[in-house]
């Protein structure tokens, strides 16, 4: 009976003295996992625009039904998104609208610390999603 | 004249030991937040101030601010009255606690001996003040009108007598050895280096008062009257805001308190480790040998687990008991063959 609690003890007190395997979350940060879905991105194209065609996949595909599009057509003919509007409250972050893009205008980023007291700033246009940092900061 | 100085010398030596107490008894509690973290490899409490220093005041400013709860059927009086008992029991342990030895008022002849009682019968005030303590979680128990409660306070009083008799017995061969029950004479008897200390005379009788004075104090092996998985916190289950902070800075003291008196009966109390050290003051050898020992408490808690109730029952009749009265007719044959 004596023996197993003196090894307890032991090992308790080398742990003692063992480095603490903490994160200390606000200063030290883990970076996320390579396939990581965060909240998306716009890539953008030589002329620093979206590269969207306002084809309506994403809209289509998204089972939580957060992406609205509306469509227009510029002097030469390309179509666009007039708005594009993408509720991240609403997400789920599947990353299906990143599969269904037949154009790769959108994509999935790293950013997991987007908190708001507001839903306004939730609700994303083009500007918002061409500005949207890829990785977390 | 001579009363009036008496009298203010022992208010200053009250105020300084208990406000000395409690600084200890908040710092303990985030002593042993810090350590229990580090055994479980992480850092514990390190946001409020440098390092966590600050988090025993945050504590107590939280504990203040909450509301205080009396419950309907509680019987209000001892309600009340419990944690003030716990409290002031663990407290008036120190009266009798010798920190050091004695020092000359500069330019004056008065002498100041560092405890505040230096009275005769010491360890059984000691013995009777302590299990006053256990009375607090007693009554807190049972007058808070909580089936929980109850059975803590049940668990609390079965604890303390099956453990009280070995505590007690294992005293007994200190006692034969010094041939005092003085604190202050145990710890002269102890003087001029390590090797002089009870704790190698009487082995078996310091590690049966660490282990019983564990189950006096509910410390976490023998935790039953607190039992958090099975009974919910137990005794102060009832119990929010001051009084439940009373309760548990009444635990710590009593952990302080215990520490105190094993320093002083088995390791020499404000002896130093070799008379060649005598130059150091004896209250920083008290403080370093009593930071070992509540080292010691904490170790031990970050590593056993909860006994059983019927475990701790068996434990305390079938083994400590038998070996406290083994040890005490080995010492005092051994004492009485010398002569």
């Amino acid at each position: 009976m004596i023996i197993p609690i003196l090894r307890g003890l032991a090992l308790t007190l080398s742990r003692f003295f063992s480095k603490p395997i903490t994160v200390q979350y606000p200063e030290e940060k883990i970076p996320p996992a390579e396939r990581w879905r965060g909240i998306q991105y716009f890539e953008k194209d030589e002329r620093g625009k979206t590269k969207c065609v306002a084809c309506g996949l994403c809209m289509v595909v998204c089972p939580s039904q957060c992406i609205s599009i509306e469509t227009a057509e510029d002097e030469e003919g390309r179509r666009y998104p007039l708005t594009y509007e993408l509720d991240a409250a609403r997400c789920i972050f599947c990353g299906f609208c990143e599969e269904a893009c037949p154009v790769k205008a959108i994509f999935m980023g790293k950013t997991y610390e987007r908190v708001e007291s507001l839903r306004k700033p939730l609700l994303m246009d083009t500007e918002n999603l061409l500005e949207e940092k890829k990785v977390n900061p | 004249m001579q009363f009036l100085y008496l009298l203010i010398e022992i208010v200053i030596k009250c105020v300084v030991v208990f406000g000395g107490l409690m600084l200890v008894v908040a710092y303990m509690t985030l002593m042993e937040r810090k350590f229990l973290g580090r055994i479980q490899v992480r850092f514990g409490p390190n946001r409020c101030g440098p390092y966590g220093l600050l988090q025993p005041f945050s504590d107590a400013v939280k504990a203040f601010f909450k509301e205080d709860l009396v419950p309907g059927r509680a019987d209000k009086a001892v309600f009340v009255l419990a944690p003030t008992i716990s409290m002031i029991a663990a407290v008036s342990l120190f009266a009798v606690i010798p920190f050091g030895d004695q020092f000359t008022v500069p330019w004056t002849n008065w002498v100041v001996k560092l405890r505040i009682a230096d009275i005769d019968v010491g360890l059984l005030y000691v013995f009777g003040v302590v299990s006053l303590g256990e009375f607090g979680i007693i009554l807190g128990g049972g007058s808070s009108g909580n089936k929980y409660g109850l059975l803590g306070s049940l668990r609390a009083a079965a604890q303390m007598i099956s453990y009280e008799t070995a505590l007690g017995i294992s005293i007994v061969g200190v006692l034969i050895l010094s041939q005092s029950l003085s604190l202050t004479e145990i710890v002269k008897v102890q003087g001029g280096g390590f090797w002089n200390w009870n704790v190698w005379y009487q082995p078996v009788a310091f590690m049966l008062y660490l282990i019983c004075g564990l189950a006096e104090i509910n410390r976490t092996p023998f935790d039953m009257p607190e039992a958090e998985a099975e009974l919910a916190c137990g005794f102060n289950i009832e119990y929010s805001s001051m009084k439940f902070a009373l309760f548990f800075m009444a635990e710590y003291a009593h952990m302080v308190g215990l520490g105190a008196v094993v320093v002083t009966l088995f390791l020499g109390g404000w002896q130093p480790i070799f008379p060649q050290l005598g130059f150091i003051p004896g209250i920083f050898w008290f403080c370093g040998k009593l930071f070992l020992i509540l080292f010691f408490f904490i170790w031990e808690r970050g590593t056993m687990p909860r006994l059983r109730y019927d475990q701790i029952m068996q434990f305390g009749w079938k083994v400590l008991i038998p070996l406290a009265l083994i040890n005490l007719v080995i010492t005092g044959l051994v004492v009485s063959l010398k002569g």
